[in-house]
Formats: structure tokens, sequence, C-alpha cells
């Protein structure tokens, strides 16, 4: 199938529809919470949940002999809850730092869920087959449900997300001082870690396990290098995140054998990586370019400034000097010469160069406009 | 309210702002703060001194309820810091926030205004009108719009002060308002502390520069894990309480 047909097909086939909505709401609700996570300096803690979710999977599965999707999703939220729960425990009443904390418990919960999962597998029940696919996730096997599960709790969670803007935004920021405001900040806490736990938890079935967390990571770190707004991070993780989804379902059902959730991550790596190299601000691109423009505005003005100070040993300032006075000079060179001429500070005569009157002046006040401008 | 003259009035009938009673705090299981008994007198301004570790900064975490003291309990004019919250503000150590997050300088400064709202309710034009008010009490009006990240550090400082001047408060605690910051804005800072202590206001500052304690302030706290010494600066603010508080032999010279 080609893209073009994906796109046309994704309007009239009932499964590509339901799958490209499923995996654009997730990566709309995970690119969100995500902003969340990345300010707080908790971006491993999506990792930590997502793995920690596996278990529960496993346990539901156990209890209920069923493969129906929200039961197995239901136990992944309570052990997610439980891991993100302990690891707030550990970093709080021991002196481990957060990433050991972090660490302990992805590996714990993640042994704990393979052991269970082999386990479940050597069993003689036929429902069994299939328990992976959480691993690594399967949007194929989205239904509408899936979709309208997804669908609600991104209402939820946008209306939570509107309704306690300000909380959010000032726990975020610090947290300390929210605190002497007589906000309860835990409280606050609990809320945003419980909508991310609840977010990861439900791109399992999508992405899986193992790739959950840069769901929540990519896109806003993509987003966080366009703007310096907060509700636009936001916003813009959101779009991001949902247009991972789509062009990775679309990538993934144009080609055969290429499974969706890593397709989608690409995508994914591929804004961040887009944002970290373009973005006008922050982008790696165009700090290269203004150091190097700026380096070479630096160089035109010890040039001018050096001539400057040369001219005004004459009466005349425009009396003509020798282009070799300047060849000791570091910075010097032909092309800046040129540009000089260019700007009209400077006209040139044979070997000989000598500053016009706009020249002489732009020079003077080369030194106190530039303070001026930096304050 | 009498505040007018601070030096000239007795301790015993003055308006006690803050009482702390035998605050202890630890963070494992050596104590930072010991056994802390404090009253700070309404309008002073006043310096909290002491080496590093000594739990300045602590003390007023405690104080605030940032930290969970071990034991201990603090009132705001006779009653639990709990219900007098409102009256209280605070500016924290600068280094301790991520400058890098995306918002601006009259965002920051907003912030001052989240309490007095409480849950839920947006910040509107009152809110706004109020932190631009306090952007300019600080010169920083021009700023407002900065991405914070984008401000030196003496002006994150000075949007810091706003955040609390906005709060409108009785009591303001502040951690190193002077640390990295250069004399201007360290002049303008103390000018608008001196200003707030003109208008009643009570200020406690966790100060380093020794030498600039007799000319910036009228109270002192002397602080090693205990209190060593609380009062006027005219009274204690001498070689003696000083060679207790650092452990060496401290000299500073102070005109009488």
């Amino acid at each position: 199938m080609e893209l073009a047909e994906y796109f046309k097909l994704v309007f009239t086939d009932y499964t590509l529809r339901t799958i490209t909505l499923g995996t654009a709401i997730l990566g709309a609700v995970t690119g969100m919470l995500g902003s969340f996570a990345v300010l707080r300096k908790q971006s491993l803690l999506g990792d930590a949940i997502s793995h920690a979710a596996l278990p529960g999977i496993a346990i539901a599965f156990l209890i209920t002999g069923a493969k129906d999707s929200n039961t197995l999703l239901l136990g992944a939220l309570v052990s997610g809850l439980v891991g993100t729960f302990w690891i707030r425990g550990i970093v709080k009443k021991t002196h481990l730092k957060s990433d050991t904390a972090l660490g302990l418990i992805l590996s714990l919960f993640f042994g704990f869920g393979m052991l269970l999962l082999t386990f479940i597998q050597k069993q003689p029940n036929a429902n069994q087959a299939g328990l992976d696919k959480y691993l690594f996730g399967q949007a194929a096997t989205l239904v509408e449900s899936d979709v309208w599960l997804m669908a609600i709790i991104t209402g939820l969670c946008l209306f939570v997300l509107l309704l306690f803007w300000k909380e959010f935004k000032i726990l975020l920021f610090d947290a300390d001082y929210t605190k002497t405001l007589g906000f309860n900040t835990k409280t606050i806490d609990i809320l945003i870690t419980s909508f991310i736990v609840l977010a990861i938890v439900l791109g399992l079935q999508t992405v899986g396990v193992v790739l959950m967390s840069a769901m929540l990571l990519a896109p806003a770190a993509a987003a966080r290098q366009w703007t310096n707004s907060l509700s636009k991070m936001v916003f813009l993780a959101a779009i991001f995140g949902a247009f991972s989804g789509v062009f990775g379902t679309a990538i993934s059902a144009s080609q055969t054998n290429l499974s969706t959730g890593p397709v989608i991550v690409l995508v994914a790596a591929v804004f961040v990586i887009i944002s970290f190299v373009f973005s006008p601000s922050r982008g790696l691109l165009f700090k290269q370019i203004r150091f190097i423009k700026n380096r070479r505005d630096l160089e035109l003005h010890k040039t001018l400034a050096l001539m400057h100070h040369i001219a005004e040993t004459h009466d005349d300032i425009s009396h003509p000097h020798a282009i070799k006075l300047l060849n000791n000079f570091q910075g010097f060179t032909r092309k800046t010469l040129q540009k000089l001429v260019e700007k009209n500070y400077v006209t040139l005569d044979g070997n000989m160069w000598s500053l016009t009157k706009t020249g002489f002046e732009t020079a003077k006040n080369l030194y106190t406009k530039q303070t001026t401008e930096d304050e | 309210m009498e505040n007018k003259d601070n030096n000239k009035t007795p301790v015993s009938t003055r308006v006690i702002a803050v009482k702390v009673d035998d605050l202890t705090v630890a963070y494992n299981y050596k104590p930072v703060l010991w056994d802390i008994d404090l009253e700070i007198p309404e309008g002073v301004l006043m310096a909290i001194v002491g080496p590093n570790g000594a739990g300045k900064s602590t003390l007023i975490k405690a104080i605030l309820g940032i930290l969970k003291p071990i034991a201990g309990s603090v009132s705001i004019y006779d009653k639990p810091y709990d219900k007098q919250r409102q009256l209280v503000a605070y500016v924290p150590q600068k280094g301790s926030v991520d400058w890098d997050f995306p918002t601006t300088a009259l965002d920051v400064v907003t912030m001052g205004t989240y309490g007095s709202l409480g849950w839920i309710k947006r910040p509107g034009q009152k809110q706004k009108k109020a932190a631009l008010e306090a952007l300019e009490k600080v010169g920083m009006l021009a700023f407002k719009g900065r991405q914070i990240s984008q401000l030196s550090g003496g002006q994150q400082q000075r949007i810091f002060l706003a955040r609390a001047l906005v709060q409108n408060a009785s009591i303001y605690f502040m951690d190193e308002p002077f640390q990295g910051v250069d004399a201007t804005t360290e002049i303008a800072i103390i000018n608008i502390l001196k200003e707030l202590r003109k208008a009643g206001k009570t200020v406690i500052v966790v100060h380093h520069d020794l030498q600039t304690v007799p000319e910036y302030f009228d109270w002192v706290t002397f602080l090693n894990v205990k209190k060593i010494a609380t009062g006027p600066v005219k009274d204690i603010f001498n070689d003696d309480n000083l060679t207790k508080t650092y452990g060496i032999n401290y000299k500073v010279s102070i005109q009488e």
C-alpha cells in the first residue's frame, strides 16, 4: 500500500481509521503530559512506570483468565501506580537518589513481569498467546472501544489540566514557594503523576512497555525547542505527539512487516532531531549561524575601531592611509575591508584606505552603542 | 503597632511578629537546628548570620513549613503559622529553581498572587496590575515579557523579590537575596527592604556579608545549629558573639 493510498483509506477503512485515531489521541495525551515530566526533570519516570505496569498485566490475566484489554490495563494501572509511589517512597525514606530508585523499581517490576509472562506461557490455556504484545505493542489490535477509552481519558486529562493549570505551573517552577502560598503540593503532585501513569498505561497496548517512555519525552523535548511559553509548549507537544501517531501509523501501514509502535517512536524522534537543529532560538543551526555572524561583526567592529584610531591622528579624518598598516591586526582580512566599503564606512583607492564621515562617526560610537544595546 | 523607632522601644512592650518555640530540625540523625527559641519583633529588618551549615536556610524553611521539624512550633502574630500564611511572603534562594523554565518575568511575578487567589481561580486584570506594579518597584518593568533565562542573576533576584512584594505580606523571609548580585542590585534591593521596614513590615534575611550587617540591618540573630544571640545590632553585633558563632577569633570593626 502506498502512502497516498493510506490517506485515502484512512477515511473509509474501519480498522485503519481506528488505529490512526487511537495513535493520534495517544500521541496527543502523552505529549501533553510529557511536557510536565520533562520540566520536572522526571524524564525517566515514564520508563519506570511503563515497565512497572507489566506485572500488573500478567496478574490481571492470571486472576481473570480473560484477555479483555480493559481488565489488563486496569492491572497495569494498579501496578504502575504502586511502582510510582514506591519510587517516591524510596527517594523520601532512604538517601538513594531518584535515578537509583527509578532504576531499581524499573528492573524489579519488569523482571517480575517477565517471570509471570513466561509462567503464563507455559500454561495450557489458549488465551495466553498474545500477552507479549504488551512488550512492544501492537497497534493493529486496537478496537473502537479502546479508542473511546483513550478519548475519554484524554478529555478528562485536558479538563483537569485547564482547571489546575495555575497550580501545575507554579508547582513545576517552584515547589517550595508553592507550599508557602498554602497550596497542598502533595495533592498537585499526585494529580500530575497519576495522569502520567494513566497516559502511559493507555499506550501500552499500542507502543508497548519498552518504548512507551519515548512517547512521553520525545514530543515534549521537541516542543521545548520552539517556544518559551508553557502553554504553547504543552500544545505543541500534543500536536507533535498526534502527528507522530498518524505518520507512524501511515508509514507502518503502507509497508509490510513494520510494526507500528517503533515506527511511531522513530517519527517522534525525527521531530526531536528537526527541532534540535532548526529551532530559531534554541536550535543548533541558528545558534551556529548567530555565533559566526557575531564573530564577523566583532571582527568588523575591531577593524573599524583600529581605523578610527589611526584616522584620529589626522586633522582630516578622511586622510588616506596604507592598507599595509592594518595587516598586522588580527581579525583583519580583505573581506572585512570589502564589507566596510559596502557599508560606506571606508573608501579604497589603490593601496590606500580612508574613513568616510559615517564610518568615523560609527566607529566613535561603537562601544557606547554596543553597551546600551546589551542592556 | 509601634514601629517608629525600633531601637528605643523596649523589647518587652513590642508586638512579636514571629515566635519560634523549641524548634529542632534534623535531616538524618544529626540535628541541623537544635532547640531554637526566637522572638522577632514587628517592624525590624533582621539578618540571620552564621557559618555554612549553621542552619540559616533551614530555619527559614522550617518556619515556613517547607521542612517538617522534629519538634517545636511557630506562631505568627500569636496564631499558628498555618492560619497566618497570607501574612508571610518568601523569597527563596535564586539557585533553587530552574531558570530555563518556559515562562516570562511577568508570569513569575504574577505567581505571587496565586496564594490569595486560592485553588482553580485564574489571575485576572487585578492580579496582572499588581504584578506590573511590583515589577516597576524593583525596576524591572521593561523586562516583563522577557524569558526568565535571558535575565542576568541580579535581574532574576529582583524578579523573585517582586514576586514576594506582590503578596503584600506583613512578614518577609528572604534566603540570601544578595547572593551573586552586583553592587547596583544590592543597593536597589536593600532600599526596597528598608522601605518595607518603613511601612511597618518585618523583614528577615539570611545574610552572609558580615561587613554590611550594621549598615543594612537593625536586628540580628546569630545562629550555629543553636541560637547564639538575637537582638538589636547595636547591642549584640560584637566580636564576642561573632567568635561564639563562627568559632574563630573574629574581628569586625564596628563603628559606634
